[in-house]
């Protein structure tokens, strides 16, 4: 039967994303009461993973760094129909950028043992660099692919995917182990459903700390983050606006009227 | 594991690219921007360039500022293949060091760039806006992120790597007359990769391509639903005009990814652009470059999006959009591209 690990971000939803601010002074986030959910496109990777387990069987482990709040999010993958939560998370995984989660992620893995495939969402939507999927393969030493639309032929150790390339796409044969970077038009995720949440009551998630890893501090979080942050600054546009006045009917009447004198339109 | 790449004044690099026996744009235009970051560094720039038939392309990186070229040509790395391009990038990179390494956040820069990185134990930011030197020479990788502008810096590993989408950066002028130096690097293909790209498609699916557009037209959630984005779709046909949106509007399936303007989505350069129902969040706003017109139609006086335009329009959408759409169909205006 193929192990299956899907790498799970926590992240503020997205739908409120525009009220985190940073504040230029302290450089530190200003996140008011902002839920967290799982990724969105990493609900892709794990509808990736339980069709595979619906065709073929699998075992799913769903792994996870962040705080223990992240941990909610693993428990909604089991119930999603996940065999098996991980959250990696210790104080000095803080601070990660994508290399240092990549890695951190990559021994996480390691730690869990054989696995055939991973699956990540391509991007997250609060970082959105689309580097961990990449890494965590480089760290692992396997092959990866990003962007996957397709699993053509899904079968055996080897794999043939069609994944993202300008103005078509790419053909791509790999040989597992192997880990996928999922777009969101690769399949449609299911929701929760109430026979699900029952049965995923039962099921725990382990919790792995630093020493669970056996990694060195400084290969991790903050300190093992190649990239910091630097200066904050605003942009300035340059432009001042004038609003139309009047009724609507009048507003499209000038907004006509500007784009024809722009020449815009003619 | 790897050694470590010491810190020293090595040189600027481009990692270019070629498709479909043309240089790309995004190449050349970080290829000006290097040769800038390198005088002010009085250091090399260099540019690496995989493929097949590449002398000519190489002829163009020296004229647009390339004081060395490396070439790893063979008709096996046509189209793009991962593992092969990543051993001889990392193994020349260990070897010659470079400070700086841009790319192109194309579908190749944006799957091998964090491989590169993770390989070379150094950091990568995503998606820069621009790039200046700041203090001690050091790369300030700006970004747009909660409202303004930070900096990435990778202030304590070389080299330092960033990528950056086409129109960022200009297109340098091209001076025929520089010289500069082309070595042909050892290409192996022996080995099995686990990994092989079997075929480049191209699909003829694109509308009205965003970056040649003169005239955009974007959208965003406050197009309100699929209805609503669909009259918005009309409207941009009716006016003859690139149909181009946020974040948002791809999260809820209105239009494809390839059509999202903005930071992570394209950079677009239109001399026109009217956005309706969107914030004006800088992720989406950086990606309009230059534009001579700029109008935003908005429910909401108070949204940034104001700030950033010529004309407001404080309307619905759901009720403005037809409004205006019936307006130009009446006038039988459009706009027609000089
Ligand atoms: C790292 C990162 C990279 C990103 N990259 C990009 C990118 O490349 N491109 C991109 O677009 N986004 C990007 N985003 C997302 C970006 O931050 C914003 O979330 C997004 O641009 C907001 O889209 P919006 O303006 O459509 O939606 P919202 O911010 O939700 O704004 C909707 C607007 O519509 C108005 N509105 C609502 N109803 C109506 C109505 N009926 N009539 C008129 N107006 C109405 C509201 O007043 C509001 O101003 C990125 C985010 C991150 C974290």
């Amino acid at each position: 039967m193929m192990n299956i690990v899907v790498c799970v971000k926590a992240v503020p939803d997205p739908k409120m994303a525009d009220k985190i601010k940073i504040d230029p002074v302290t450089k530190t986030l200003v996140r008011e009461n902002i839920d967290l959910v799982i990724n969105p496109l990493d609900r892709n990777a794990l509808e990736a993973a339980l069709q595979l387990k619906k065709t073929n069987g699998a075992h799913i482990t769903v792994l996870s760094m962040g705080p223990p709040m992240a941990g909610n999010i693993v428990k909604e993958c089991l119930a999603l129909g996940a065999d098996t939560g991980i959250l990696l998370s210790d104080r000095a995984f803080g601070g990660a950028d994508a290399y240092a989660t990549a890695y951190t992620l990559a021994k996480g893995i390691e730690k869990i043992g054989a696995f055939d495939v991973v699956f990540c969402g391509m991007a997250s939507s609060d970082g959105a660099t689309e580097w961990v999927g990449p890494q965590v393969a480089t760290f692992l030493r396997i092959p990866v692919v990003t962007m996957v639309h397709e699993l053509i032929e899904d079968e055996g150790a080897d794999w043939l995917v069609r994944a993202a390339w300008e103005e078509g796409y790419r053909k791509v044969a790999i040989r597992l182990p192997a880990l996928f970077t999922v777009a969101r038009d690769l399949n449609q995720p299911k929701n929760l459903s109430f026979s699900g949440i029952l049965k995923a009551r039962k099921k725990e998630i382990t919790s792995w700390s630093i020493d669970d890893l056996g990694v060195s501090p400084d290969s991790v979080g903050c300190k093992g983050s190649p990239t910091i942050v630097g200066d904050f600054g605003t942009l300035e546009t340059g432009r001042s606006v004038e609003f139309l006045e009047g009724t609507a009917e009048e507003k499209a009447e000038r907004l006509v009227q500007i784009l024809t004198d722009s020449g815009a339109i003619a | 594991m790897t050694t470590e790449i010491k810190n020293h004044n090595g040189a600027v690099w481009v990692l270019a690219e070629q498709k479909n026996a043309s240089l790309q744009a995004v190449s050349l235009q970080l290829t000006g921007k290097a040769r800038l970051l390198a005088d002010q560094l009085e250091v090399p720039m260099e540019v690496v360039l995989f493929g097949d038939n590449l002398e000519a392309s190489a002829k163009t990186l020296i004229a647009a500022g390339a004081d060395t070229v490396y070439l790893a040509e063979s008709a096996e790395l046509a189209g793009y293949q991962p593992v092969i391009y990543a051993d001889i990038f990392v193994n020349l990179a260990r070897t010659k060091q470079p400070d700086i390494v841009l790319m192109g956040s194309t579908c190749m820069g944006r799957e091998l760039a964090p491989i590169l990185a993770a390989r070379l134990e150094t950091g990568l930011t995503a998606h820069c806006i621009n790039l200046v030197l700041g203090e001690n020479n050091i790369l300030n990788q700006q970004i747009p992120a909660y409202g303004g502008l930070i900096s990435i810096l990778c202030p304590a590993r070389k080299p330092q790597m960033s990528t950056v989408a086409g129109g960022v950066f200009p297109t340098p002028e091209l001076n025929q007359s520089r010289s500069g130096t082309i070595k042909r690097l050892e290409v192996n293909i022996a080995q099995d990769p686990r990994v092989r790209v079997v075929e480049i498609v191209k699909e003829e699916r694109y509308e009205q391509s965003l970056d040649a557009a003169e005239f955009i037209v974007a959208g965003g959630a406050g197009t309100g639903d699929l209805e609503g984005w669909n009259t918005l779709k009309e409207l941009s046909r009716v006016l003859n005009a690139g149909l181009g949106c946020t974040r948002p509007v791809v999260d809820e399936g209105w239009a494809e990814l390839e059509t999202m303007i903005g930071q992570s989505g394209k950079m677009v350069s239109p001399k026109f652009y009217l956005g309706a129902g969107l914030s004006g969040e800088l992720q989406h706003m950086v990606g309009i470059k230059g534009a001579q017109l700029m109008i935003a139609i908005n429910n909401d006086p108070k949204s940034p999006v104001f700030e950033q335009v010529d004309y407001g329009v404080v309307e619905d959408c759901s009720t403005f959009i037809p409004l205006l759409l019936e307006k130009l169909k009446e006038s039988g205006l459009r706009h027609t591209s000089s």
